[in-house]
């Protein structure tokens, strides 16, 4: 994305400078960090799949992954957001043990509803409908993840807008939508 | 001491997969028997797959641990892919048109 200060050009110069500039970025402090970061998270990968540390093997894993992050290095990183990546995903880190906690009590609670004698009372399954106040894609397929994996509910529909429709198998695992998930999501993606 | 660890783990990982087998039984319909289906399941392997990484490190040198870590790397693809299909099969019923059962109302 350049912005050319083009007063009075003709069409065609200015389609091929925007193509051109579409096709190659020439900001490379915006560009480089994703690739960077994918880099190290194949080199990793690598390493663990292939589990030999001789010169030979790791020369070859540095080749193939320099390779791969060249051809679809903003596969991992993609939209808009290019600063702040690495808070960013010290972000989401924190926020994962508190996801396995809330997994963790909502499989207790299901698993009391399934052994419970006279279940068929203490289900009332429905239909939840609420307005995300999330934007951005990425945060809206985390939470709509998280939603799926707690269990009690479950995402039926989401829109790009944040429309949101939860199937909740009782009143108690549908009243915390969207609450403080939601709110933990949004800390975690916030401007930086 | 480790293998009091990883047997308590696998005995809760079997505790989660029963209720999921026993949810599937008895509850009503097709989009509430999906709740435990599709995660009790979850659960469960990541417990059971935390036991077997554990016990995997009894002599510890370094190809056990590169192999605890590749058994580490299951758990978090069935932790991104799990609710992906659940919603996927949510998402196929909703298209067939199953109305989700409800209380009725006394």
């Amino acid at each position: 994305m350049e912005v050319h200060a083009q007063i009075d050009t003709p069409r065609r110069p200015r389609r091929k400078a925007s193509a051109s500039g579409a096709a190659r970025s020439h900001r490379p402090g915006l560009e480089i960090l994703p690739r960077i970061l994918t880099f190290f998270i194949l080199f990793f990968l690598w390493l663990i799949l292939s589990g030999q540390f001789d010169s030979f093997h790791i020369t070859l894993g540095v080749i193939s992954c320099l390779m791969v992050t060249y051809f679809s290095g903003d596969l991992l990183f993609p939209g808009t957001r290019k600063t702040g990546l690495i808070r960013l995903g010290f972000r989401v880190a924190l926020y994962v043990p508190w996801l396995l906690y809330q997994v963790l009590m909502a499989n207790f609670h299901i698993l009391y509803l399934v052994f419970h004698p006279r279940m068929m009372d203490l289900i009332d399954p429905s239909i939840i409908r609420f307005q995300s106040r999330l934007k951005e894609e990425l945060p809206l397929v985390i939470f709509a993840n998280s939603i799926t994996l707690t269990p009690g509910t479950i995402t039926v529909y989401v829109s790009v807008d944040g429309d949101f429709q939860v199937h909740a198998i009782d009143r108690k695992s549908g009243e915390p939508l969207p609450g403080e998930m939601e709110a933990r999501i949004i800390r975690a993606f916030k401007e930086v | 001491m480790l293998d009091i660890i990883v047997i308590f783990l696998l005995i809760s990982g079997l505790i989660f997969f029963t209720g999921g087998a026993v949810g599937i039984l008895r509850l009503p319909d097709f989009y509430t028997r999906l709740h435990p289906a599709g995660k009790m399941d979850t659960l469960g392997s990541l417990l059971m797959v935390l036991a077997v990484a554990l016990f995997n490190l009894h002599d510890f040198t370094w190809n056990q641990l590169i192999t605890s870590l590749k058994i580490m790397l299951i758990v978090l693809f069935v932790f991104v892919l799990s609710p992906t299909a659940t919603h996927a099969i949510v998402d196929a019923g909703v298209r067939a048109g199953l109305k989700p059962w409800t209380k009725e109302k006394k």
